[in-house]
């Protein structure tokens, strides 16, 4: 109720699609996309879906910072490019099984969301943005340098391994399944949490945050956690897509990914459920299609964040859920 | 007797130089922002890709007209700063009023078109800029060896900020730009036309970076990439310093390239990343910055 209140106090909020989402009413377009992603695989090269799902889920952990904390972050591509180092070393290096490799890129993801959560949160607003970017860049700088990254090498040759030491994960298909799991249970788990008490208290830090401050909440703490979950959950996506492909490089944290996946979750639609996941296939698609046309992707890239921007702030499933009448 | 803390001299003030230099293009950069955030409510992430059209522009002058660098100096800012203008009017103007964020996004954006359309054309190896033939070769101090073009940048630099600073701090047409940060529409019921001020001023603070541009591009190459990782800098260097002031602007810009400069000496490993080091540590222990107003 708190995260209605302030809303309607508010009136100034720009173009959001409403966030009033009942999990029940979402049971049909969650079906649709289940379908679509179990009979996927036997149409479209397995690895090319991979990838979609692996910026998927990013761009829907992105999604529970911006969308639903208000929280621009322009350095996820730390906590992305971060986890797929540790995976693709635990991997390698420290043979570890895949299960472990990936929750050790997660892990290290959680913790260095604490440290960049806990510096970045003193600072609201565009100065927040500013600091992650650079505190981003001060990582991508260390991973230059650092030995265990391999340079602009990056780690080649990341085994797959096997699902709890028993299924194969050489077969493509068989690693799709269990990436699809995994995207599941991140998205299912995003979708739990921001129809929480404890999401309904992000909602009105992001309305109104003095007013949330007066009613006793503890905004920072509530920041933070956020935080802390965004970026455990971009290293998830950030360990299967280095597991997937069996490489971690450097481009994956630098600045232009951070970029990517803002650009995914505005064009999906701020705030909204399937908005990232819509902005993610768009994307991977539409840099697939123009790879032939090399260094155009970056222009193309910057049109779509313009025209966004100026006129389609509500994004694809954002302005699907306004004609609808339905939050989506 | 030559050494300060094992270091040669000679080593030591060719880095401060180096790392003063790098400082001029922080505070001009950084002034040029907090100029535009301060009337505009945006951050200007195209503040980068400005300053190397500056570059490219007197390197395009150069290579099909003819114009060398004196005369880039006075035409490549002003033809920034149209470019910017026609930007603000076209594009940045119809966000106003929206969450600021919207502002950084548009500008991140046009940083990309810009700098992707400037790598198709040039391609990301560079093309070197000759210094200008009244400002090469040096002069001997004694204890270093000094390079004309480097002190001119320096010096150049000091009198833009120091000027930038009068005309806002100073002057008739300062005042109405602070009173219109403050308080936009008392000023414009005053008669003031509000909406062209906030035109000029990105057009300023644009051409400013552009002018940047062109004196950087006899030191680096001419590079469509060159302002993407700088911008990064100047953003830590604007958390810093805090975007009240317009001297703190200046002042933070000109130390922390000096700071930068100092380390390529003790700890070079640390060079690209002691500015985000500085910034962690000062929003630790002061959150609004060194010459901020608390947010």
């Amino acid at each position: 109720m708190t995260a209605r209140v302030a809303a309607e106090t508010r009136a100034s909020v720009p173009d959001r699609a409403p966030t009033r989402v009942d999990i029940r009413s979402l049971r049909l377009p969650i079906a649709i996309m289940i379908v679509i992603a179990l009979g996927a695989p036997f149409v479209i090269y397995p690895v090319f879906l991979m990838k979609m799902l692996c910026w998927a889920l990013f761009a829907c952990a992105f999604n529970l910072l911006i969308g639903y904390v208000g929280l621009l972050s322009f350095g996820h591509a730390l906590f992305f490019g971060a986890a797929g180092y540790l995976a693709g070393h635990a991997a390698k290096v420290w043979g570890l099984p895949f299960e472990l490799s990936v929750l050790t890129g997660m892990g290290t993801a959680a913790v260095l969301g604490l440290v960049v959560g806990w510096i970045a949160i003193r600072r609201q607003g565009i100065y927040f943005a500013m600091i992650t970017l650079a505190l981003a860049q001060l990582f991508y700088f260390f991973c230059l340098r650092a030995p265990f990254t391999g340079g602009e090498d990056g780690i080649q040759g990341v085994p797959r391994g096997k699902l709890f030491g028993a299924l194969s994960l050489d077969d493509n298909r068989a690693m799709y399944f269990v990436v699809l799991a995994i995207f599941l249970l991140g998205f299912f788990f995003i979708l739990r949490v921001i129809h929480s008490p404890f999401g309904q208290v992000l909602k009105a830090v992001r309305e109104n945050e003095p007013r949330a401050v007066s009613l006793g909440y503890k905004s920072d703490q509530y920041k933070l956690i956020a935080f802390v979950l965004s970026a455990a959950l971009s290293g998830l996506a950030g360990a299967l897509k280095t597991i997937v492909f069996q490489l971690a490089s450097l481009d994956s944290v630098y600045w232009t990914t951070s970029g990517e996946v803002i650009l995914m979750v505005l064009l999906g639609g701020l705030g909204t459920v399937f908005g990232p996941v819509v902005g993610a296939v768009v994307i991977v698609c539409v840099e697939s299609y123009l790879a032939q046309l090399g260094g155009w992707v970056t222009v193309v890239q910057g049109v779509l964040f313009v025209v966004c921007v100026l006129a389609f702030r509500r994004g694809i499933i954002g302005e699907l859920s306004r004609v609808l009448h339905r939050p989506l | 007797m030559n050494t300060v803390f094992g270091v040669p001299i000679q080593a030591l003030f060719s880095q401060l130089l180096v790392g003063l230099i790098n400082g001029s293009f922080y505070a001009l950069l950084s002034l040029g922002l907090a100029v535009i955030f301060g009337l505009l409510n945006v951050i200007n992430f195209c503040h980068g890709a400005l300053y190397m059209l500056g570059a490219l522009v007197a390197w395009l002058m150069l290579e099909h007209f003819g114009i060398g660098y004196w005369g880039a100096l006075i035409i490549a800012p002003i033809a920034v700063g149209l470019f910017g203008a026609l930007i603000e009017r076209t594009m940045i103007k119809r966000i106003a009023g929206l969450d600021p964020l919207y502002g950084l996004l548009l500008t991140f954006g046009l940083a990309l078109i810009i700098q992707g359309v400037a790598r198709n054309y040039f391609g990301v190896s560079g093309e070197p800029y000759e210094i200008p033939p009244q400002l090469t070769g040096g002069r001997n101090l004694g204890f270093m060896f000094l390079p004309n073009y480097r002190a001119w940048v320096v010096l150049v630099s000091v009198l833009l900020c120091g000027s930038t600073w009068y005309v806002t701090e100073r002057t008739r047409l300062g005042s109405y730009l602070r009173a219109a940060t403050e308080n936009p529409l008392l000023v414009q019921a005053f008669g003031i036309n509000v909406p062209r001020m906030i035109t000029i001023t990105y057009a300023l603070g644009v051409g400013l970076a552009a002018l940047a541009g062109v004196m950087a591009a006899p030191i680096y190459r001419v590079n469509p990439l060159m302002g993407a990782d700088l911008i990064i800098v100047v953003f830590a260097v604007v958390v810093i310093g805090g975007m009240g002031s317009i001297f703190g602007s200046i002042l933070t810009g000109f130390g922390l390239g000096v700071i930068e400069g100092l380390t390529k000496v003790y700890y070079p490993e640390a060079s690209s990343t002691v500015v985000f080091v500085i910034m962690a540590i000062v929003l630790l222990l002061k959150p609004a910055g060194l010459f901020g107003r608390t947010a």
